[in-house]
Parts: C-alpha cells; sequence; structure tokens
C-alpha cells in the first residue's frame, strides 16, 4: 500500500458559471497614476513590477492622473474616441449583416476598441502589424477604404481578396496590416521575423504581433518570445485579455494567478500590463513600447487587460458558458464611455458630439454597406477563375489543367 | 571546372546568391559560427557576418516563422532545418502559412523563402534521421518541393531555388553529400570529385525548378525516381541488363509530367521508386499520373518499389533501404509480365 495519498487531477474553472451573479473580486485593479513610469530603456529586470501591477491613467472620476498622464495629445484622444466608436459602429453593422444572410459570419471586439485604436495612433506609417481577428481598430484607424473592408465580408466582386479568404481575414500591406490568418498564433513569430528584417536592413521601421489570451497556449507563443529575447527585434508584442478563448476562461490557458504579462520576465524582457479599456493609459503604453522598439532597445511585452463583452462569433452563444450580466459588472467599464467622459469633463467634447458623431458614422457605414452590397453578398460576383491563381506565382501546368476541366 | 562534392555545390549556390544580393539571410541551427552539421554554410558567417549568416534556437516553427516575416518584409531568407526529421514542428508554418500567404491575401503578401533540409536513409540514421517526408510537403498546395540528386543539380536548383518567389522546400539527400551512392553499402564509398557531376561551374547558374532530366537513356522500361534511388537505379540497371530509361524528376511539385509521359509512352512500362513508405508517398501520385496519361501505352502494371511501410529501422537499415537487388528484382519481373 502507498504511503501517498491518491493524486488528484487539476482542471482549472471560472469563479462563475450561468446562473450564477458575476464575480470579478479576484481581479486586482490598482488606483489609476499608481503605477511609475520607466525609462524606454529600462531592462526588464528594473521593471519588474510592471509586468503584474495594471497601467491606468483615468481614475474613477474621469481624470488623467499620474505619470503615464503626461504629454497626451488632445487631437488624438479625440481622434481616439472617433475611432473607437467608428469600430463600434462598423461591428454593430456587420452583425446585421449577418444576420440578414448577406454574410456567413462575422467576429465583434466590443469592449476592446480602445487597444487597437490606441495602439495604431502610436505606430507610424510603414510599421507593420500582425493582426488576430479582432483587431479590426487597427485597419478603420487608418484610410483603408471601408467599401473593399466590406466587400471582403461579402466575398463579393470587388473582394480584394477575390472571394478567397473566411470574412473578416482582411490583408493591406499599404496600411500595415498582415493577412489574417485562421491558425492561431503563427503570426505572433512572423512579426518578430519581420522586426528581424528591419533590423538586420538598418531600417527603423518596427513590427507589432498580436494574440489572444488563449493562443499564449500556442506553440508559436513561446516561439515568438524566445526569439525576441535571442535577437531583440523591435518588436512590440501585444496580447489582448479579454478573460475569454471561445467558452474557456483565461485559467486554461494558464492564465488564472500568474499574468500574462509576467510571461516576459523569462525571456528578459519588459512587460507592460496594462488597462485596456483605459484610451489613455494604451496610447502612452503604445507610445512607450514603440518608442523602445524604435530606439533598439528591443521588445516589450504588453498585457492588455480588458474584457469580451461580444459572443466570440456569430457563431457562438456565450449564455452557455458565463454568466450573462458578466460584461455589464465588468469592473473596467467600456472605454467608449470612460474616454467620452473624461473628454466632456475637460469641454473637449459633448454629449450632442457624441450623438452627432454616432450618426455619422452610422450614416457613412451604411452607404458604404449599401455600395459594397452593390458588387454582390454572400459570394456571388466572386469569379471561379480567381480561385486558381496566385496559389503559386506562375499557374503551373497541373492548375492550369485543373482550372481548363471546370471551363473557366 | 572546379569539383564539388554536393556539400560544397550548396555552399556554394549560398555563396554566389548571398555575394549578389543583400536580401538574402541564411540562419538555422548550429549554421552561423559552426558552419553546420553537415558542414553547408561553412565560412559564409565570416565571410557576410553574422547580421546575414546566423544561428537559430532550436525551434524549427521559429525558424520558418521568422523567415515568413521576413519575406513579408521584403528579404529573401534560405533556412536550414538540420534533418528533415525535425521539420514537423514547422509544418504549421509551412502548410497554413507560407504555403497560402500569397494565396490568401491576393498577393499582397508573398513568401520567397527557401527551407533546406537534409533527408534520406542509407547511413544508420535511424528513425529520427532517415526520413523522407516529401509527400507530406507534395500534397500541399503552394509549396514548391525540390530534391537533387547530385553537386551540379544541387547548386543550380538552389540558385533557383533562393531566386524563386514562392516557397521552396529544398530536400538535400545526406547519403549524397559527399559521394553518389547506388545502394551497394559493402563497397568502398566514392566520391564527387571522380563524377562528371562532380564538375560544377564557378558563378552563377541555375537548373530550372519543374524540369526532370533524363538521367540515363534508355527502351525497356521507364524508372521515375530521385534522390538517392537515381544512382541506385543505374546500379539495377547495370545489374540486370535491363535496358531502363531513368527520369531523375529533381523536382516534385510542380512536376515535370511531360518528361514523364513521353519516357513511358516510349518504354510501356513504368517503375517508380523512392526511399519513402510506400502508403501515400509520392510514388502512388507518379503511378496515378502515368495510369491516366499512359493507360493505352503500358504493358505492365505500374510497379512501386519504396521504403517499407514503417518507421525508419536502425538495425535493419539494408533491409529497409530499396538496394539494387530488390529493385533489380522487380525490374526482372515486369519484364517477365506479358
Amino acid at each position: 500500500m502507498s504511503e501517498y495519498k491518491p493524486l488528484k487531477f487539476h482542471v482549472p474553472e471560472p469563479p462563475r458559471r450561468p446562473g450564477d451573479e458575476p464575480d470579478f473580486s479576484g481581479v486586482v485593479i490598482p488606483e489609476a497614476g499608481s503605477v511609475r513610469r520607466p525609462p524606454v530603456d529600462s531592462s526588464a529586470a528594473d521593471m519588474k513590477e510592471l509586468a503584474s501591477t495594471m497601467v491606468r491613467v483615468l481614475n474613477k472620476d474621469g481624470e488623467a492622473v499620474g505619470p503615464w498622464a503626461e504629454g497626451l495629445d488632445d487631437d488624438i484622444l479625440i481622434q481616439g474616441l472617433k475611432n473607437m466608436i467608428r469600430v463600434r459602429a462598423y461591428d454593430e453593422r456587420m452583425m446585421t449583416l449577418q444576420r440578414q444572410g448577406k454574410t456567413s459570419f462575422y467576429m465583434k471586439c466590443t469592449g476592446e476598441e480602445a487597444i487597437a485604436v490606441g495602439f495604431r495612433a502610436a505606430m507610424e506609417k510603414g510599421d507593420m502589424n500582425f493582426p488576430t481577428y479582432r483587431q479590426q481598430g487597427l485597419l478603420l484607424s487608418t484610410d483603408y477604404p471601408l467599401v473593399d473592408m466590406i466587400c471582403q465580408i461579402l466575398s463579393n466582386s470587388r473582394d480584394p481578396l477575390k472571394g478567397r479568404q473566411l470574412p473578416i481575414m482582411y490583408s493591406s500591406k499599404e496600411h500595415g496590416f498582415f493577412s489574417i490568418s485562421g491558425n492561431l498564433g503563427t503570426q505572433f513569430i512572423q512579426a518578430v521575423g519581420w522586426a528581424m528584417a528591419s533590423a538586420i536592413k538598418g531600417d527603423t521601421k518596427i513590427a507589432a504581433g498580436w494574440i489572444g489570451d488563449g493562443s499564449t497556449a500556442e506553440t508559436d507563443f513561446h516561439a515568438a518570445l524566445v526569439n525576441a529575447s535571442v535577437y531583440k527585434p523591435p518588436v512590440v508584442l501585444n496580447i489582448v485579455n479579454n478573460q475569454w478563448a471561445i467558452s474557456s476562461f483565461r485559467g486554461i490557458a494558464g492564465g488564472d494567478h500568474a499574468t500574462f504579462g509576467e510571461r516576459a520576465l523569462g525571456y528578459d524582457f519588459p512587460a507592460l500590463r496594462v488597462d485596456g479599456n483605459d484610451f489613455l493609459a494604451v496610447y502612452a503604453a503604445s507610445k512607450w513600447a514603440v518608442e523602445r522598439a524604435r530606439r533598439g532597445f528591443g521588445p516589450t511585452l504588453i498585457e492588455w487587460v480588458t474584457y469580451r463583452v461580444a459572443p466570440h462569433s456569430t457563431s457562438d452563444d456565450p449564455s452557455q458558458y458565463r454568466p450573462k450580466e458578466e460584461s455589464s459588472a465588468w469592473p473596467l467599464g467600456d472605454p467608449i464611455l470612460r474616454l467620452k467622459n473624461h473628454l466632456i469633463s475637460r469641454d473637449l467634447w459633448s454629449e450632442e458630439r457624441q450623438t452627432q458623431t454616432e450618426a455619422e458614422y452610422n450614416d457613412e457605414i451604411r452607404a458604404a454597406t449599401k455600395e459594397a452590397e452593390s458588387y454582390g453578398v454572400m459570394g456571388s460576383g466572386a469569379s471561379p477563375k480567381d480561385m486558381f491563381d496566385d496559389v503559386y506565382e506562375e499557374m503551373p501546368p497541373h492548375l492550369r489543367e485543373q482550372r481548363q476541366k471546370l471551363g473557366v | 571546372m572546379p569539383q564539388m562534392s554536393m556539400i560544397e555545390a550548396i555552399r556554394d549556390a549560398m555563396d554566389v546568391k548571398m555575394g549578389q544580393d543583400d536580401d538574402v539571410v541564411v540562419y538555422g541551427e548550429d549554421v552561423g559560427y559552426f558552419g553546420g552539421v553537415f558542414r553547408c554554410t561553412h565560412g559564409l558567417q565570416k565571410k557576410y557576418g553574422s547580421h546575414r549568416v546566423f544561428d537559430s534556437p532550436i525551434n524549427e516553427s521559429g525558424i520558418v516563422g521568422t523567415a515568413i516575416g521576413m519575406g513579408a518584409y521584403g528579404i529573401r531568407p534560405c533556412i536550414e532545418i538540420q534533418f528533415a526529421d525535425y521539420i514537423y514542428p514547422a509544418y504549421d508554418q509551412i502548410v497554413s502559412e507560407a504555403a497560402r500567404l500569397r494565396y490568401r491575401s491576393n498577393k499582397d503578401f508573398t513568401a520567397p523563402i527557401t527551407i533546406r533540409t537534409p533527408c534520406g536513409g542509407g547511413i544508420f540514421g535511424g528513425q529520427t534521421h532517415s526520413q523522407s517526408p516529401e509527400s507530406l510537403f507534395t500534397h500541399v498546395s503552394g509549396v514548391k518541393t525540390v530534391i537533387p540528386s547530385n553537386p551540379y543539380d544541387a547548386k543550380g536548383l538552389l540558385i533557383a531555388s533562393i531566386e524563386d518567389n514562392d516557397p521552396v522546400i529544398f530536400f538535400e539527400p545526406k547519403r549524397l553529400y559527399n559521394g553518389p551512392f547506388d545502394g551497394h553499402h559493402d563497397r568502398p564509398a566514392s566520391n564527387w570529385s571522380k563524377h562528371p557531376l562532380g564538375d560544377v561551374p564557378e558563378g552563377h547558374y541555375t537548373v530550372p525548378i519543374g524540369k526532370a532530366s533524363v538521367f540515363s537513356e534508355g527502351k525497356d522500361v521507364t524508372i521515375l525516381t530521385y534522390g538517392t534511388m537515381v544512382f541506385v537505379a543505374e546500379a539495377a540497371k547495370k545489374e540486370t541488363g535491363i535496358d531502363a530509361e531513368i527520369i531523375d524528376l529533381r523536382t516534385l511539385m510542380p512536376l515535370d509530367v511531360d518528361t514523364i509521359v513521353e519516357s513511358v509512352k516510349k518504354t510501356g512500362r513504368c517503375m517508380v521508386l523512392h526511399e519513402a513508405t510506400q502508403t501515400s508517398g509520392f510514388g502512388a501520385e507518379l503511378s496515378a499520373q502515368v495510369q491516366e496519361r499512359c493507360f493505352y501505352h503500358l504493358e505492365a502494371p505500374v510497379v512501386r518499389v519504396c521504403g517499407f511501410d514503417t518507421p525508419y529501422p536502425h538495425a535493419q537499415e539494408w533491409d529497409y533501404f530499396p538496394g539494387p537487388a530488390r529493385v533489380g528484382r522487380e525490374l526482372k519481373a515486369m519484364m517477365e509480365a506479358v
């Protein structure tokens, strides 16, 4: 007989399930302004605690406080609010298109708008993002044509990707938005490679990788961190911790008791953990990490703490695995409301402007949608001929033969 | 003309391209200072600097993943996976990313990368230093698969691969690195300096991707093969006296169907020969192509001579490896068939 007790198998569970009251008592939220702002050339060892705490600028009264509030440009904040409003309006409209049967699929980023919009504002033209499917804000913060973006979702005759890609998997080199892949985590290491190339060529451009909390469990997350650690390329590695990977809470990714930001410390590069619903903090932290990369001080990991308000996708029903009211109980609130209140308190914005801006973007997106629909919906208008192009630079004989057999 | 081993020819190809194009970078495990476990990158770091030739962490997914990122930036990585047996951790990056990038982005982004990897058995490499995983890549739309059998082709095909704007998996039969090998493991090994295909021109030249070569002309039977098996086929031809036409495919994807069809229509018989395991191996594709295109010219069923459907064993190396005796037996049986 063994002198040991039988071993127990541990499977993490979220604190609350459907039917329970939401409970975020385990989420530790430091006071706004309480976290220091180290110089951009700091070593990982000199700023360890920033991987565990949370950089926050906006306090509960909507005031910008602390060292990360310094040097924020009012125009960028106003533009940030506008872009977030635009992203939310876009998401709502595309969701409707899916419900109308005009597209097969959509994914919203509700509640996470500040992160992509704020980060994009800190980048320069020529820098490259390696986004996931939930960073539409990166593209919607640029002058990428809205009609083209919707045409991709409709897979129609004007789809820039010729109907080959699932809706929302955009691509635009010109706008610093790398082609989205359905395979999770792959782009995180590619971002590191892009940044290595920029350093090899003595360029001044930087790359940004993007990943969700769930996908940090993928092998390529480690690949990205170890290569970033070894070669110190100009890359910012963004983890968007929205607490949920479809139905799995962050604990299933190993993120229940250690922060995702702390992952960087073992790789000897610094991490920031940031309130992802605080646009001012997002922009300031992004600026810091982008500046650090561009000055050649190497990579930064940023954990953006936020909450996935919307269903995972149009094929998902969160009421099956989490409390219905959980998103409204999320202690970091709504990024649009928080920035709006801040700007109103400083007389830089008003309820009227808010209403007017929402209406303007609704009109813009409605008009763009109408135009996009004129090129076809749900794959109509995409040409079977386009199916065979661009597998290779030149079409090899076997593909030519297959195309001829299809008669196109 | 200089005499080169396959190792020297491969190194020379990278040297030529790095000299011509600042955007070519070379990296992988032990590739930099040490010059590679097979010496294929010997001296390149000293010549071009560690920002263009460097060691990587032991992280195959990272090697290929970073290369895809570099390709998206606009440079041209030629990377190494130390053994083809260790390419699997990078399979997701190759299949899901490199192969599809041009297609899924409507050529907004491309992956002009070359993945060099030593493959094949006959060296007592056991299970994880002997594999021939080419069919796992020929099955993937969007990558090209190349496998040279001699120094001349190795240099020309590698230069062509580095210049190609599509991702290329470049398999190097390590058994052929120092000399040709016909499967007679009991005889002294020869080296490339005594072989005409060890004559390798200096400087730049290419062997086109997608073109097979008729290694040895014949009229009785066509042998479709590549890599080490080219020399095994030649030995079996000599030993049986059967006048086989040996086709060295050189590129598996895209496949040179015209050369294959022309030969089989002439000979009326076809053997496909490879080291890789038989079931769903590349030979199955070759066999189907011949059956579809040469059906009325065939005087016998297409025969496959391949590695057995087992992991590559250690002690049973020469029972597993399809040597000249096995190939000869199968050739004779084919000729005796009506």
